[in-house]
Formats: structure tokens, C-alpha cells, sequence
């Protein structure tokens, strides 16, 4: 047997305090961690990715050219092995107007999120910061933006902008200017909501001890809502963001299945819809597959969204 | 006795909050001075307006609610109170540093302790990042942190709460600053940690001939700290006194009954520790006559009447009472 030997007073001294106990995580590997643990955002993720894949890297398969070449003797044709998601009414390939369809309707989602952000977190932090008349100013034009009902507001604008803007031209592509009209009208209908989550967070967070630590070190005000508010307001406003792609898509959608939304021949998954409804029974593969994948990142982003707000509340106990 | 050079001068400081219910009168005309690398310390009950003091000459107090009606606040000749927004960031953190009570909540959760402790070198003193690196494991090794190097890019939530105060008082003598006010800076820490922290504060202040303001409710904590005492109440000075004069020669009731009810070690253990009667005045009302009156057991007519002037009582020792608690009769 064995003899067990006293520990050796070297021995303990030595244990330095990486050896123990496990370096602690830092808020973003913590922040990852339950994310991954989240399985239906996981899955959402994976979704997304694909998605994103599909749209862009489709680009190198069909040209935009074909996606919106017109071919009338080819006109309702269901799915065949030389159109796999079939042709629309004019007899474009359907396959090559969702990759391209897609690439708009995800751009219209994140831009009119940044739209949203840039609108939403300014009104928001300004307001819940200085308080006073700025605040009380701000909040009712706020809320009166927010009692318009927002499909109202989106259809009369867009119906009054679309008109007027011309095509323009990125990065070698031509985009209806309707794109961007609905990426203004989407983002600056739905701002009021952010600000006002935006708002709270900066009313609760000012109050904290450390902005009066930090106000005492002589730390200025634009670096106290920069470095110190915003930094600890940042979870749910990436949450709101992620959310709001996904609202932004929908709305797309929404507006361009009435026909005001972006013009043929861009396409979108949204516009692709446009007069599908008068063939839902007899051309079924017109509406299915732009419908199912706008549902397919709806979902998926509302996943992640959830998996994210989960990941970064700092009280949540999932580890 | 006190040949060092006067610091800061509050005259006749009255700072208001306007609220919803009315006026609250929290600070009443406070006159104090400090003197370079002296330690004084202002005790009271929680509400007698010793932070708002403070907060006022720092010029932390928010605007509207709060309203500094009158008084001047010179720091080396200059009127604090009559400085701009701008002016006052300069002095903050660099001349005049602050630790406050709780130390769970007064670092920002979402910056490393680096990160935080360099923010007045970079604000002040214009370091650059390697500069102020460097400066920050100096400090945080002052302050007794071990390991600093690695330590400094810890968060918060991974120091304990004698630590996180530690790194607060890093943050604050940062820009080695001539005043440190230290805000209950030990309330919110158990008694063993309280020890060090208020002994690293002593070791640190004789190094740096800096002077402290120690605010406080714990006159137990005051002794082995402060030069003088300055005891406060409804947002008045009622006594002001050397420490040793305070405990020997009290002359105000309320400081023989906060006196009185400091637990003692030499004292019988199964008796009860008194307590002062009643509650501090409500402040929405502009207290009239003595405002202690209601709860002191020397009280006579004059007391409701009208409220007494802080008067010299002893050589440097100062109270605010028309009693005279020596003599057990009223002064003339």
C-alpha cells in the first residue's frame, strides 16, 4: 500500500490561480455558449446561412439577365428538369427570380434595419438621456407616429415616393428605385418602437452608480452615453434589430403583393407574389416557393432572434 | 494648530430638490474647510444631507431636480459651484476624486477594471494606451490587487466586493487628485474588509498628502481615521470637533445620543444598544427652531423657537445647541 505523502509546502505555493480554477469567461464566450445550447436557434442560424448562401451564391449560377429574361412561349409552365421551380406568366425562370428575389428582399430587410437602428437608437437615447422637454417632445412625435396604423402609413407613402425616384445603379446592378423607397418607408415606420425600448434602457441605466463613478472621474457626456449607456443597452437592441429584419421582410412582401411595392422586372420574393393569387390553384409552384422561402427566413431570423435574447440576458442561468 | 493651507472652503452651502410632493430642504447652509492632507470626517443618520454636500461641491447634483440656491465651494481659491459644465469635468477625477458606497454597482459591468481605471489618465492626462497600461498595474498594485497585469482585464463581476472597492479607489486616485471623498466607502463591506480598505486609504493618504473626506454613519469607523469631525443633521453642521474632543467632550445631544449608541467592547453585553427616539425630520418641511428639538432630551421652549447658531463651545470645537450639556443648564 501505498503511502500518501504529506503535500510538500512548494507544491501548494506553486499552484498559480490559472491552475486552480478555470479561467473564468469573458461576457462574449458566455454569450456564445448559451447560444449554442439554444437548439432552435441553432437551427434558425444554420437556416439563415443557407438562405444567405442561396441568394448570393446562386448569382454565379444564372445571370441576372436570364432571371429577368421575358420568354411568352414558355409562359405558366409547371416545374420541369429545364425550369426546376417552374415559370412565372411572363415565362421567367422562377428558380433564378427567387436567388435573385432573394438578394433584394434580404437587402431591403438588413438596410431597413439599419434605417430603423439609426432612427430608433438616436430618438431613443436622447430622449431617455436628457429627459425633460426633449423627452416629452420626442415621445409624442413617437407615439404619433406609432398610432398610425403602419400598413396604412406604408401604402400611402410608398404609393406617393414610388413614383419618383429613378432607377439607380450599384456595384454594376440596376435596382428599381422603389427598393429604395421601401427601405426608407420601412425604416421609418417602425423606429418608434426601438426608441422607446431604447429610451427605457437609457432611463434605468443612467441611474446606475457608475455613471455618476464615471461622471465624478470627469468623464464627458458623449463619452458617458457612447462608452458607458449604450455599451449596457446593446442586448436588446440587438435582439429588436434582428427582429426587425425579419419584420422589414414581411412588410416587403406585404406591400409588394399589392402591387406597390418594387417594380418588375427586379425581383423580389415579395413582388413575385404579385398576381400569384389568381392562379393558386392552377399554377400552385408561382406562389410556393417565393411563400415558402420568405417563411423559411421569417422564421429562422425570429429563431435566432429568440436564441439571442436568451444568450444575452445576463440573468439568465443556462450556462 | 492648523498651520497647513486651507483646500476647499464651503460657505453656507443650501441645496434644494424640487420633487412631485415639494421642496426638499436637504442641505441648509453648510460651511466647512479642509485643509491639505487633512482627513475629516461628516457623520450622521442616512438623509441628513452629508452625500447631497458633497454631490453639490462636486458638482454631481442633477439639475432640475436639484437646485443649489446659495453658497460658495472654493477649491484653491476657485468657486467650484460658479464653474461651467466643462470646467467642472476638468476638475472632477483629476483635482477633486470620489468613491462611493456600493462598490457592486458603481463599476460598469460591461468594461474591463483596465478599462475603467484608465479612463480619468486618458481623460486628464492624455496617455496613451500603453502609458496608461502601465499606469493602471501600478495603481491596482497600490491598491493591493494582486496580479495586476492579468487582473486589470477582469470584469467586474469577477472581483469580490473588497476588491471591486479597491479598484475604485485605483480609479479615484488615478490623477492623484489633492481631495479624495470617500462616500460610505465601507458600508456595503463586511467588517474585516472595511479594516483594510480604511487602512489602505490611511497608508495611501500619507503617501500622497491628500486629503479625505470620509463620509460615514459609523462614528466607530471615524476614530482611528480622522483628524476632525463634523457631525450633520437635517442638513446642518450641529458639532464640529476634533476627534479626540468629540468622544472626550461632546456637546451636542444629538452626538452624545449617536455616541451613546455605539456598541462598546468594555461595556456590559446583555444590556440593549440605545437608540435615538423617533426619526429625522422630514425634510419637505423647512425645519423651524432646533431641528432636532423633537427627539432631544434637553429640549425647552427656546429649542422650538428658534434655531441655534453653531457657536464655539471649546477651543476649536464648535456646536449648534442652546443647551449647555456641561453645566446641564441652557447658555445665556
Amino acid at each position: 500500500m501505498e503511502s500518501i505523502a504529506p503535500p510538500s509546502k512548494g507544491s501548494i505555493a506553486n499552484l498559480s490561480p490559472d491552475v486552480l480554477e478555470t479561467p473564468p469567461l469573458s461576457l462574449g464566450q458566455l454569450t456564445w455558449r448559451r447560444f449554442r445550447r439554444h437548439k432552435m436557434a441553432n437551427f434558425g442560424a444554420i437556416m439563415l446561412i443557407l438562405l444567405v448562401l442561396y441568394a448570393f451564391g446562386g448569382a454565379f449560377v444564372f445571370s441576372e439577365a436570364y432571371a429577368n429574361k421575358t420568354e411568352t412561349g414558355a409562359r405558366l409552365q409547371a416545374p420541369s428538369r429545364e425550369h426546376p421551380f417552374g415559370t412565372d406568366t411572363v415565362g421567367r425562370d422562377i428558380l433564378a427570380r427567387t436567388i435573385y428575389g432573394g438578394q433584394i428582399s434580404i437587402l431591403i430587410g438588413l438596410t431597413a434595419m439599419l434605417v430603423e437602428l439609426v432612427i430608433g437608437v438616436t430618438v431613443g437615447a436622447i430622449s431617455g438621456f436628457f429627459g425633460g422637454l426633449i423627452d416629452s417632445l420626442l415621445m409624442r412625435i413617437t407615439e404619433a407616429v406609432i398610432v398610425i396604423p403602419q400598413i396604412f402609413l406604408l401604402l400611402v407613402m410608398a404609393k406617393y415616393f414610388a413614383a419618383s425616384i429613378p432607377n439607380i445603379t450599384i456595384l454594376g446592378r440596376t435596382f428599381s428605385g422603389s427598393v429604395v423607397v421601401i427601405i426608407l418607408v420601412i425604416g421609418v415606420t417602425t423606429w418608434p418602437y426601438l426608441a422607446r425600448i431604447v429610451r427605457s434602457q437609457f432611463l434605468s441605466i443612467k441611474e446606475n452608480d457608475f455613471i455618476l463613478a464615471a461622471r465624478a472621474t470627469g468623464t464627458s457626456t458623449t463619452e458617458i452615453i457612447f462608452r458607458h449607456i449604450l455599451p449596457n443597452s446593446i442586448a436588446p437592441i440587438i435582439v429588436s434589430g434582428t427582429l426587425s429584419v425579419a419584420s422589414a421582410i414581411t412588410l416587403e412582401a406585404y406591400i409588394s403583393f399589392l402591387g406597390l411595392g418594387v417594380r418588375p422586372p427586379t425581383a423580389t420574393w415579395g413582388n413575385m407574389l404579385e398576381g400569384a393569387y389568381n392562379y393558386i390553384e392552377t399554377a400552385w409552384w408561382l406562389w410556393f416557393f417565393p411563400g415558402a422561402l420568405i417563411a423559411l427566413i421569417v422564421l429562422s431570423i425570429n429563431f435566432v432572434g429568440d436564441g439571442l435574447r436568451d444568450a444575452l440576458d445576463p440573468h439568465s442561468r443556462a450556462i | 494648530m492648523n498651520r497647513r493651507q486651507v483646500i476647499l472652503d464651503l460657505k453656507d452651502l443650501r441645496t434644494r430638490f424640487h420633487i412631485a410632493e415639494g421642496t426638499v430642504y436637504a442641505v441648509n447652509g453648510v460651511s466647512l474647510t479642509l485643509h491639505e492632507c487633512e482627513t475629516i470626517a461628516i457623520v450622521g443618520e442616512s438623509g441628513c444631507g452629508k452625500s447631497v454636500t458633497m454631490l453639490s461641491v462636486m458638482g454631481l447634483i442633477p439639475v432640475p431636480p436639484g437646485e443649489i440656491v446659495s453658497g460658495q465651494a472654493f477649491y484653491r481659491g476657485r468657486d467650484l459651484l460658479a464653474l461651467s459644465e466643462a470646467e467642472m469635468e476638468h476638475i472632477r477625477g483629476k483635482e477633486l476624486a470620489m468613491v462611493f458606497q456600493d462598490p457592486m454597482t458603481a463599476l460598469n459591468p460591461v468594461l474591463t477594471i483596465g478599462r475603467q481605471i484608465s479612463e480619468p489618465l486618458r481623460v486628464h492626462l492624455n496617455m496613451d494606451h500603453a502609458t496608461a497600461q502601465q499606469r493602471v498595474i501600478e495603481l491596482l498594485e497600490q491598491v493591493g490587487i494582486p496580479d495586476p497585469k492579468n487582473r486589470m482585464n477582469d470584469y467586474p463581476h469577477q472581483f469580490s466586493g473588497g476588491m471591486r472597492q479597491r479598484a475604485m479607489l485605483a480609479m479615484a486616485l488615478a490623477c492623484a487628485p489633492s481631495v479624495l471623498i470617500a462616500d460610505e466607502p465601507t458600508t456595503a463591506l463586511d467588517v474585516t474588509i472595511q479594516a483594510q480598505i480604511i487602512e489602505l486609504v490611511t497608508r495611501l493618504r500619507d503617501a500622497l498628502c491628500m486629503a479625505v473626506i470620509w463620509i460615514t454613519h459609523d462614528l466607530g469607523v471615524v476614530a482611528g481615521l480622522a483628524e476632525r469631525v463634523i457631525v450633520m443633521y437635517a442638513g446642518l453642521v450641529v458639532e464640529e470637533a476634533s476627534v479626540d474632543e468629540l468622544y472626550d467632550d461632546p456637546r451636542h445631544p444629538y452626538t452624545l445620543a449617536l455616541l451613546a449608541a455605539l456598541p462598546r467592547i468594555d461595556r456590559r453585553r446583555d444590556r440593549r444598544l440605545k437608540s435615538i427616539p423617533g426619526a429625522p425630520p422630514n425634510l419637505l418641511v423647512m425645519p423651524h427652531g432646533c431641528p432636532f428639538a423633537p427627539r432631544c432630551e434637553f429640549v425647552f421652549d427656546r429649542c422650538r423657537a428658534e434655531t441655534p447658531p453653531l457657536l464655539p463651545v471649546a477651543i476649536e470645537h464648535r456646536a449648534r445647541c442652546w443647551y449647555d450639556v456641561v453645566n446641564g443648564k441652557p447658555f445665556e
